[in-house]
């Protein structure tokens, strides 16, 4: 758009005043060039009225008419008369409705607090979130033992088809994918216990190696970190979107449990598909170490499964199937409190997806790591 | 400024004396066809708005009013026909004619569909920063006055739209549409969900900026209030098409049976004989 650039020019006028002439066009794309010299003849002093000469304006926008505005104010607060001329109609309307000085919010005052009290207040922000975490998470596994009763507390039973549905969603469709990172995370162990392993000519312990680490750690550590990431993203952007549109409210005024309806039967799922998928896990990275230690190492199958049998034993299996759940509960619940936390804009919603899978990814973990030592407390 | 407040200066549309082709025509479009597979929304659909006019636009819920809106403002593909704003066809311009367009429409969306993720201000100054080179001060005093001008207080410049109101909401999101002083303006059901006296309000606030600002006005609405209160020419769209557009005179005069049925309803009435008892109605 070819647009002449606004220009502003002082004049003496013939009453002893002043005269600034105005030309161009006044529009919001056209003024930049010309705010320095129009803020310094804004605040230049000098003696009797100032007319205001708008007659070579070719265009005007609020921009344009609120700037013309300004020059009025700051020249009577100069206690000069000023005058608009060579402008009519719509513009000169234009300007009169403008306010003499742009609105601003009242002023908040400043922050009076001492410095102590402000370097610790996030701090202290920070632990009582926790806690109002930890009583949210309390609070739905409360609600969730109790069931999917309605919110008087009349019974009904969790609806079936909605875990199986979830079961499906959760565990099914997840499949494929824990399958595939298990073969590969078993044959990498394998591949690199057997390398190690060879120099003290005792390849064969690979096998007690994966099947040890497999079953106890790797295989439900690394899953439920993968449903963390999967499942628990998506359990707290479905609560938290309801949660933006008021279906939750909605919920709750029809006289149902938000927890029961929603939550309930996706700790049930979940807390179904883990074991389950943990149990597909270890069977993969079993075959993915015994097909490496067929290729890499020439440990014939027959002797994979015999070493096998003869390394692990029930409380192996025992001692890795009992955390599926808990770390299931976990996962479960932290994506539900993150969820219900969701403000109203789509930003908290990411935040709170993110905090959902960090924060579950570390309880997985933490978890983890106490079963570990309760597992050494009592021998097992 | 209490411009919110104020009753609209022309509270009737008045005939215009002056003869339609000699105004300057700011949306044109012929021969619109807009369709999905098969089915066909809009099939050579004419219509005209001339700079200076509100112009309200009804018609039964499915027959393509959104459509239409959408496709003028290029957010769904047409399959033939030419639109023209502000004298620019959009598929024929290049890139320059095209951003020096987007500066000059102003769209108020049904939900306001304000940014969430920012603040009231933030959303008003984002097409200012984005197009024009003023200084942070000079956007915050228009940020202001913007707010002012939609009769907002100052103090919700700082809010998020999560902690506005509904008729708060439609207020700032019309703040944000007038941030670069448009000429044509698309408002989609700006009264809906605000209470008679905030539409009422609203109606007046648009009229008054149509009247300083030389705003053009492109409004879908099923308000009948704001129809015969701010409207100069009403255009209604029925089978896919524009099926008669003119002022309310000529609504009344149109034999169909739904602008029969929507001008001469009971809700209808009831507008009508308390604002212009001159117009007869049917009992």
């Amino acid at each position: 758009m070819a647009t002449k650039s606004a220009e502003i020019k002082a004049e003496d006028a013939p009453d002893g005043g002043e005269r600034y002439v105005l030309t161009g066009e006044w529009r919001n794309h056209s003024i930049s060039g010309t705010l320095k010299e129009f803020e310094r003849l804004e605040k230049a002093g000098g003696q009797g009225r100032v007319e205001l000469d708008l007659a070579g304006v070719e265009g005007i926008d609020t921009a344009g008419a609120w700037l013309v505005r300004r020059m009025m104010t700051a020249k009577e607060h100069q206690g000069r008369e000023t005058i608009l001329s060579g402008v009519e109609g719509p513009i000169r309307e234009l300007i009169s409705i403008l306010p003499e000085t742009a609105p601003a919010p009242p002023d908040d005052g400043a922050d009076k607090r001492p410095l102590f009290e402000k370097a610790f207040t996030p701090l202290g922000r920070a632990v009582v979130d926790l806690g109002g975490d930890f009583y949210a998470a309390m609070h739905i596994l409360g609600s969730a033992v109790r069931g999917a009763q309605l919110k008087f507390g009349r019974g009904s039973g969790v609806s079936p088809a909605s875990v199986v549905t979830h079961i499906d969603r959760m565990g099914v469709r997840a499949v494929p994918i824990i399958v595939l990172m298990s073969f590969l995370i078993g044959a990498i162990i394998a591949q690199q216990g057997a390398f190690q392993l060879r120099n003290f000519g005792a390849e064969i312990f690979v096998v007690d190696l994966v099947g040890i680490l497999q079953l106890r750690e790797i295989g439900v550590l690394l899953t439920a970190i993968m449903i963390a990431g999967r499942t628990g993203s998506a359990i707290t952007a479905e609560i938290g979107s309801m949660k933006m549109r008021e279906e939750i409210d909605a919920l709750t005024v029809i006289g149902l449990n938000p927890i029961g309806v929603l939550i309930f039967p996706r700790l049930v799922a979940l807390t179904v598909a883990l074991p389950l998928l943990t149990i597909i896990a270890n069977f993969s990275a079993l075959f993915g170490a015994a097909v490496v230690a067929l290729t890499y190492s020439g440990i014939t199958f027959e002797t994979y499964l015999a070493r096998l049998h003869e390394a692990v034993d029930h409380t192996s299996i025992a001692a890795g199937m009992i955390k599926a759940p808990f770390m299931a509960l976990v996962i479960g619940i932290v994506a539900a409190v993150e969820g219900m936390k969701v403000g109203g804009s789509a930003e908290s919603l990411g935040t709170h997806v993110t905090a959902s899978v960090v924060k579950a990814i570390f309880a997985v973990i933490a978890l983890d790591a106490f079963f570990a030592v309760f597992y050494s407390a009592i021998d097992f | 400024m209490e411009m919110t407040v104020d009753e609209p200066q022309r509270t009737q549309p008045e005939p215009q004396p002056e003869p339609q082709k000699e105004r300057q025509v700011v949306l044109s479009v012929r021969d619109l066809t807009v369709g999905f597979g098969n089915n066909l929304v809009l099939d050579k659909l004419n219509l005209d708005i001339y700079r200076g006019e509100i112009l309200g636009f009804v018609g039964a819920s499915g027959t393509g009013k959104s459509v239409l809106m959408r496709t003028v403002l290029r957010l769904l593909p047409q399959k033939s026909g030419t639109i023209e704003i502000l004298g620019v066809d959009y598929q024929k311009a290049d890139d320059d004619q095209r951003v020096a367009l987007d500066t000059r429409l102003g769209v108020l969306f049904q939900h306001g569909a304000l940014f969430s993720a920012l603040t009231v201000k933030e959303n008003i100054q984002l097409p200012m920063r984005e197009y024009l080179d003023l200084p942070q001060s000079l956007m915050d005093e228009l940020a202001y006055l913007k707010l002012d001008m939609v009769g907002l207080p100052p103090d919700a410049a700082d809010k998020y739209p999560s902690e506005l109101s509904g008729g708060m909401i439609k207020r700032a999101a019309l703040a944000r549409a007038l941030a670069l002083d448009p000429d044509l303006v698309f408002l989609d059901e700006p009264t809906s969900g605000l209470d008679p006296i905030g539409a009422a309000d609203f109606d007046a606030l648009i009229a008054r900026l149509r009247d300083t600002l030389g705003l053009t006005v492109y409004m879908v609405t099923h308000d009948l209030d704001s129809l015969f209160s701010v409207c100069d020419r009403i255009a209604v769209l029925g089978q896919k098409r524009v099926l008669v557009e003119g002022t309310l005179q000529d609504m009344f005069a149109f034999d169909d049976p739904w602008v029969q049925a929507y001008f001469r309803g009971k809700r209808a009435r009831a507008v009508v004989t308390d604002e212009h008892p001159d117009q007869q109605v049917e009992k």
